[in-house]
């Protein structure tokens, strides 16, 4: 599928980042009207902010990519993504915006006042953010690799380039307003083709998606295989064209693969006929379109197991992501703060609504994404799919164009604050030059694990990313933040015994190839085990240990709990001045 | 099972011999003679009695030292007063407690030590007498130190009369330290809110230009000179958000350009980021003033100031630039080192320092300047500092 439309669409947006960052959106006044007398960014620039910041790959092409192969299962994704704001807003948001802590390290010192506590949520936070900064580059790659043929590595390291070089450059200034345009553009981005596909969807007669036994080809498909694939064919199915089947060269000729396994290897090109049942990628299980269209039935091991860790992770795990918390600190008090929440819960909602429709139209559009396993690849596929000429062309720019932004403004977030932790707590390296090796570490890292990881499903590895943020640093926060009783010793026992075997887990599944063993899914999904492991290690551990209740735990309480206009604070900034 | 247990033990023995030899050899070669052991454990003892006392009579402290100075005296029973009240009893016998204050009000008024016969009626009670010393700081007598006894002999006497001298010495050092952190508190708050009289004057007769002219203007100006000063002269916190010094800073500039018109042109560019940034009080408004003055100094043409906020990361970045004369670096230096008088730069080296203190040495201000070429300011600004964010 390549366009050139979408080359420029993918090209327009990393310059335009660039450009933005470089020139700032650079509001200057002469006199000196705007910030100074509105003072603040309003929460709904801050929840826009958010909403760019926070819908990355996963949200942009993985969700639909999940829905696509495993069906409504996969639904608790974009619900998780947005029911762990409400967490975050009901328990945590406006304590954690008075606390004045503007990193989660920082909120560990302030409450515990230890700099070991603060040690090692420095560390998750980092590992944290290696982990979620992965898929983004990965599904860069996918995406380049979709629109342009472009090798995998291609997107990942524009990604990682364009972003090192704006965070360094300092780039990032305006970094709420650049965000909140962000959020928008993606909402537009991801909107404006789906109306245009349902439409066209309605003209083909509203087809309905379970009606074949299997996916069927719409028409003569042509299929290329950029890897050795091994697919498993449930139908015999008749196909031409040239490549290798199982061992066998077939030069231009006609072949019909029977019912089962069959290898292909790397370069193949094959035709395949309208009305063929879709062979699956091996990796997959082999769904009936009724079996996909019904809850807990696309062949997972413990699939209810799987959902529940799943809620786990994701209700939980997004106050723990560093690039989150960040943006709070924005937000002149904890009402504000609350407010703005509330705003993101309804930006993440409406733009929530889109992706499962790309990934149900794939069944009837590209059916053969869930051969060649590039599943992810959807969302970019169906607008020229669905729609001939300029204007599917046209279409499908934009969804690249979005896709990019997406991918470019969660790495941004996430450099700019992992540069953040790994030049105050690894490297302890202060002023720019610090923070500019930090970028360029922070950036390199995942660039490097992207050589390694064995391409899972983007959605599924941030969802890795989230079981750790929910078994390491919820519990901080949210016993931190609601308990007089956990010690430091407490407070970093909880942390390693919920985030060394979610963070283990995580790296198993990611760097070693799927297998079939029962524990499979515990591994892959370790929310469910090693959140109330982290949980109850903190708080037992803690009930042990009384001696380290750190000192002043009752005023550090009043300061996170008591609304800032009591004056109680004596120590921090008093917004409300002599005025009254 | 056997071989381990055997292990453990051999190391456990081994390690105490060891110990014990490593004990003795250092006892023998460091205190060889007895004069040296007594001069050691004397001093030891006094040493260890010092830090409660440099805190002051307070009962938590004082409770502290009298231990060691008990020891110090080897008697059965020790008090310390100050003004009003025991406020330490250390060892036997407290029942005398209640009786100490009355002998300490003979020695509040003679200021000399003196020995006292309490006979007890307690069969067992080991007190007989009482020596009690004062604790005179600066020529005025704040406490006493009494020792109490089965008699009151004249080593106990002097004895006393020595310890209590050091005692009332340390207290005079805790005075010392507290009248020092009052001077440095005293000269923050005094340098933080200067306003120069000539600001102060050139602002009302600019208002007063105004007032027939342009009545409406005049009250606005009138209403930011009020806020301006109020935000200048209050006087409890010594920090506040960046929106609330850069608000000041609007207000002043504002007056500012009533003055100087057209001639005075500001820049003001803030990422909305750091407004919330805790920063010292009043570390800015100084360095816009001073660049005022500055940029706007024996010139005819118009002089332009900078301000800039930026988000850098972890910390905030606030750059005031002018192009005005510029200052001899020289001088500066000098008055960053604190040498000079404030002729270079208003408070410059009081919000360097201010800042420094706060923040730790690599956060003092940067200063660009040359004579002629205009002077930059750059001031940086951690967005989280655990002595004040924290809780």
């Amino acid at each position: 599928m390549t366009s050139g439309y979408a080359i420029v669409a993918v090209l327009v947006v990393a310059l335009g980042t660039i450009l933005v960052g470089t020139y700032g959106l650079r509001v200057s006044r002469t006199t000196s009207d705007f910030y100074v007398a509105s003072r603040t960014v309003s929460p709904w620039w801050n929840a826009s902010a958010i909403g760019g910041e926070y819908l990355s790959a996963a949200s942009f092409v993985g969700i639909a990519g999940l829905i696509f192969a495993y069906g409504p299962d996969m639904l608790w994704f974009p619900v998780g993504y947005t029911a762990g704001y409400l967490v975050l807003l009901t328990m945590v948001a406006a304590p954690l915006r008075r606390s004045g802590a503007y990193t989660l390290p920082d909120f560990a010192e302030a409450r515990f006042r230890s700099r070991v506590v603060r040690a090692v949520a420095s560390i998750l936070a980092l590992a944290i953010g290696w982990l979620y900064l992965l898929p983004q580059l990965e599904g860069a790659g996918l995406t380049l690799n979709t629109v342009t043929g472009a090798p995998d590595w291609v997107g990942a390291l524009i990604v990682t380039l364009v972003v090192t070089v704006n965070v360094m450059s300092g780039g990032m200034r305006s970094i709420t307003f650049v965000q909140a345009f962000q959020y928008w553009l993606k909402l537009t981005a991801i909107t404006v083709p789906i109306v245009f596909l349902i439409v066209v969807w309605q003209v083909h007669g509203a087809e309905s998606m379970t009606k074949p036994e299997f996916p069927t080809f719409r028409q003569d498909t042509k299929v290329a295989f950029s890897h050795q694939t091994t697919i498993h064919a449930e139908q015999s199915i008749f196909i031409k064209g040239s490549g290798e089947i199982d061992g066998l060269r077939i030069e231009d000729a006609g072949l019909v693969l029977t019912n089962g396994y069959h290898r292909i290897g790397q370069g193949s090109e094959f035709t395949f006929p309208q009305g063929g049942a879709v062979p699956h990628v091996s990796t997959m299980d082999h769904n009936t379109n009724a079996t996909w269209a019904l809850p807990e039935s696309s062949g997972q091991k413990f699939p209810l197991y799987g959902v529940y860790s799943l809620i786990i992770a994701t209700f939980l795990g997004t106050m723990g992501l560093p690039h989150v918390i960040v943006r709070f600190y924005t937000n002149p008090n904890g009402t504000a703060a609350r407010r703005t929440t509330l705003i993101v819960l309804g930006l993440l909602s409406v733009f929530y609504l889109m992706p499962p429709l790309y990934g149900a139209l794939g069944r009837l559009y590209t059916p053969e994404l869930l051969m060649t396993g590039q599943t992810d690849a959807v969302v970019l596929v169906l607008p020229t799919r669905m729609i001939d000429g300029i204007g599917g062309q046209l279409l499908g720019a934009l969804v690249a164009g979005g896709a990019f932004a997406a991918f470019l403004s969660t790495s941004s977030g996430l450099v700019v604050s992992l540069a953040g932790v790994l030049s105050q707590d690894v490297l302890r390296l202060g002023g720019v030059r610090g923070f500019r090796i930090s970028t360029v570490l922070a950036g390199v890292v995942p660039l490097a694990m992207t050589f390694v990881s064995t391409g899972m499903p983007v959605a599924d590895m941030v969802g890795l990313a989230f079981a750790v943020a929910a078994s390491s640093l919820c519990p901080l926060l949210m016993l931190g933040i609601w308990s007089t009783r956990i010690t430091t010793v407490g407070a970093i026992a909880g942390m390693l015994a919920g985030g060394v075997p979610a963070l283990t887990a995580g790296l198993v599944t990611m760097f070693s190839d799927a297998d079939d063993s029962w524990y499979e899914v515990l591994l892959s999904r370790p929310a469910a085990w090693t959140v109330p492991l982290g949980f109850a290690v903190m708080y037992v551990v803690s009930l042990l240990t009384p001696r380290h209740v750190p000192p002043g735990v009752q005023r550090a309480m009043v300061k996170l709990h008591a609304p800032e206009n009591l004056g109680l604070d004596g120590s921090g900034p008093s917004s409300a001045d002599e005025r009254s | 099972m056997q071989d381990f247990l055997t292990a453990a033990a051999i190391l456990i023995v081994g390690g105490a011999a060891v110990l014990v030899l490593w004990r003795g050899t250092r006892n023998k070669q460091s205190l060889s003679t007895e004069a040296q052991r007594v001069t050691y454990e004397t001093l030891h003892t006094a040493w260890s009695a010092a830090p409660p006392l440099r805190a002051g009579l307070v009962p938590d402290a004082a409770k502290k030292s009298a231990r060691h100075l008990r020891t110090l005296l080897d008697t059965p029973a020790l008090a310390l007063t100050d003004e009003t009240e025991v406020v330490a009893w250390e060892g036997v016998s407290e029942h005398h407690a209640a009786e100490a204050m009355t002998q300490a009000e003979d020695v509040f008024l003679t200021g000399r030590t003196q020995a006292f016969d309490i006979g007890c009626t307690e069969p067992n009670c080991p007190i007989n007498c009482a020596v009690v010393a004062p604790l005179t700081v600066e020529g005025r007598v704040v406490g006493t130190l009494a020792a109490y006894s089965r008699e009151a002999s004249a080593g106990l006497v002097r004895a006393t009369n020595q310890v209590a001298r050091w005692a009332a010495g340390q207290l005079e050092l805790a005075e010392l330290d507290r009248s020092r952190t009052r001077l440095v508190e005293a000269e923050v708050r005094a340098l933080r809110a200067q306003i120069s009289p000539h600001f102060i004057y050139n602002s009302l007769s600019a208002i007063a230009s105004y007032v027939r002219t342009n009545p409406e203007r005049a009250r606005t100006l009138l209403l930011d000179f009020a806020d301006f000063t109020r935000y200048s002269f209050r006087r409890h916190g010594d920090f506040t958000t960046l929106a609330e010094e850069l608000r000041s800073i609007d207000q002043y500039l504002a007056l500012e350009r009533a003055r100087f018109g057209e001639r005075l042109k500001v820049t003001l560019q803030v990422a909305p980021e750091v407004l919330p940034v805790t920063v010292p009080f009043l570390c800015l408004q100084p360095l816009v003033e001073n660049a005022v003055r500055h940029g706007m100094e024996g010139k005819v043409e118009p002089g332009h100031i900078q301000i800039y906020a930026n988000d850098g990361g972890a910390e905030a970045q606030i750059t005031i630039e002018d192009d005005g004369i510029g200052m001899d670096p020289d001088k500066l230096r000098r008055t960053l080192a604190g040498q000079v008088d404030e002729s270079a730069g208003i408070g410059l080296g009081n919000i360097d320092e201010r800042l420094r203190r706060v923040y730790g040495d690599e956060y003092g201000l940067v200063v660009e300047t040359a004579c002629g070429l205009g002077t930059k300011i750059t001031v940086r600004v951690p967005k989280y500092h655990a002595g004040i964010n924290g809780m």
